[in-house]
């Protein structure tokens, strides 16, 4: 069997594929990777499924070394390898990849035909980091199995690849509880702060006037923006707590969930309010984007 | 029953509620929303909580109109009233100091002595109404009304493992460490979540608990 050799993990490298769904009534979010556009598309491009299991590096990429050849694709930002991105390419026998660091977003992807086969914890392969949920962020001298679950023909470079600039804008829907705010998310830039991470990207900016409703735990999805009684937004990313306290004026929508997955402390994002028929139409025109891969 | 009140959550996600008390009426609601749409296709999530259910979809397969449609469709299905209440479960807690660093603000918000909260406490029987948060964390009703104490106004960044905490009229465990706004009242030593066991967690909804005080 194939197999992968961890020369240098990176700053934090975690196997992810689209996340484990089904548990959240247990508390476990899905997890998954944190910019999925980037490992959806560099699946396509080696011949895997979207949701084939792929190395998930964050800010400081690792050096692989590949025992046999293997057909790859880095995707998401631009880690400095000296090798083109968005397209399939081979390694050789023995070949080492080494990733650097991000000259671009937060995330870059290393996505292998075949997809790594690293045992599946409830009906996944992602780590859930916080928790330990599906294992733990890799190490050097770990060996990972290369699978054989390509279901297609490797791909050429993708067109039209979104721009991995950093920061800038993030499109949100109305929250359950949007009409407890007088719309001060969309009044200033907000800083994101070092102490983000896959649970929740915290937000600097002008702290929001806390709200005095009355509020009972409830389920939070996915890209929920709360605000707790300090003022400063979060908002939940991929390993997310499952319900909540704390009011939550609006929503990051899909189509925008892989920029949450590049932004990096200190970017800068506003937001800009849709209506539910536009995100659903903006998530349309990715899921074209992808078929074209 | 009322009607619930629902509305998208987000453009994936749409948010069904029961009111907004803890009541044994409202989870009875959640109950059968959460058991009657599991495992439906194109329904991803369900996040039960005390009075409301989040139901996450893909929405490549489905649209806001038709989970609200299989909303009504399973509330309106005849039903079994009975309850299903299978199980006590005894949680022994060390009360108080490092375990429970907020006992006595707990104390000063309800004028009640810290002795006497812990008594209070250690009284009641709890129902778990849900699990939720991060990773098999039980939520309780069933806390003394007098004993009712706000979250703190910004969470801690670190909660240790097995903590016993409240927020409002809830109570609840922390099975890991984790960041949380509740305030600490005491911590037990019981394993509620096993990272190498898929869950069920030891603490399910539906389970009556009861905390034990014993020695710090």
């Amino acid at each position: 069997m194939n197999q992968i050799c961890v020369l240098s993990p990176g700053f934090l490298t975690t196997v992810q594929d689209l996340g484990r769904f089904g548990w959240t009534h247990f508390g476990v979010s899905a997890s998954g990777a944190a910019d999925p556009l980037a490992l959806r598309a560099g699946n396509l491009l080696v011949g895997n499924a979207e949701n084939a299991a792929a190395l998930e590096m964050t800010l400081m990429g690792g050096t692989f070394e590949f025992e046999s050849g293997a057909t790859i694709a880095l995707t998401g930002s631009d880690f400095d390898t000296g090798l083109p991105m968005w397209t399939s390419m081979e390694m050789k026998a023995g070949q080492s990849l080494r990733c650097g660091p991000s000259r671009s977003g937060a995330r870059c992807y290393l996505c292998v035909r075949g997809g790594i086969a690293v045992p599946k914890v409830m009906g996944s392969a992602s780590t859930h980091v916080v928790t330990g949920v599906g294992g733990r962020p890799l190490r050097k001298g770990d060996v990972l199995p290369v699978g054989n679950e390509a279901v297609r023909r490797p791909r050429g470079a993708c067109k039209d690849v979104p721009s991995y600039q950093a920061g800038g804008v993030l499109r949100v829907t109305d929250g359950p509880q949007a009409d407890w705010f007088a719309g001060e998310l969309y009044r200033s830039e907000y800083v994101i702060s070092e102490e983000s991470n896959r649970m929740g990207l915290r937000l600097r900016g002008l702290a929001m006037p806390s709200p005095a409703g009355h509020m009972l735990t409830e389920g939070v999805p996915l890209g929920a923006i709360q605000v707790p009684p300090d003022g400063q937004p979060i908002i939940l990313f991929v390993e997310h707590q499952t319900t909540g306290g704390y009011p939550k004026p609006a929503n990051v929508i899909s189509a925008d969930f892989w920029r949450l997955g590049q932004l990096r402390p200190r970017d800068q994002v506003r937001f800009e309010r849709v209506t539910i028929e536009q995100a659903l139409e903006l998530m349309q025109q990715q899921e074209q984007w992808l078929r074209s891969i | 029953m009322s009607a619930p009140r629902i509305c998208p959550a987000s453009d994936r996600s749409l948010h069904v509620w029961f009111g907004d008390e803890i009541s044994m009426a409202s989870y009875r609601q959640v109950a059968r929303l959460t058991r009657g749409l599991e495992r439906v296709r194109g329904i991803l999530n369900l996040h039960p909580a005390y009075a409301s259910v989040l139901i996450d979809f893909d929405p490549r397969l489905r649209t806001h109109e038709q989970i609200e449609a299989l909303v009504h469709e399973c509330l309106d299905r005849p039903h079994d009233e009975t309850e299903t209440f299978q199980r006590t479960v005894e949680i022994p807690v060390r009360f108080g100091g490092e375990f429970g660093p907020d006992l006595e603000d707990v104390a000063r918000h309800t004028g009640i002595e810290a002795r006497h909260v812990v008594e209070l406490f250690s009284s009641a029987d709890y129902l778990v109404y849900f699990v939720g948060f991060s990773t098999c964390f039980p939520y309780l009703g069933g806390l003394p009304p007098e004993l009712a104490t706000p979250r703190l106004s910004a969470p801690r960044k670190h909660v240790p493992e097995g903590s016993v905490g409240i927020a409002g009229t809830q109570a609840g465990l922390y099975p890991l460490a984790s960041p949380g706004g509740w305030r600490l009242i005491g911590r037990t030593s019981l394993k509620l979540f096993d990272p190498e066991a898929a869950p069920p967690p030891l603490l399910r909804m539906g389970d009556r608990v009861r905390f034990v005080a014993v020695e710090a």
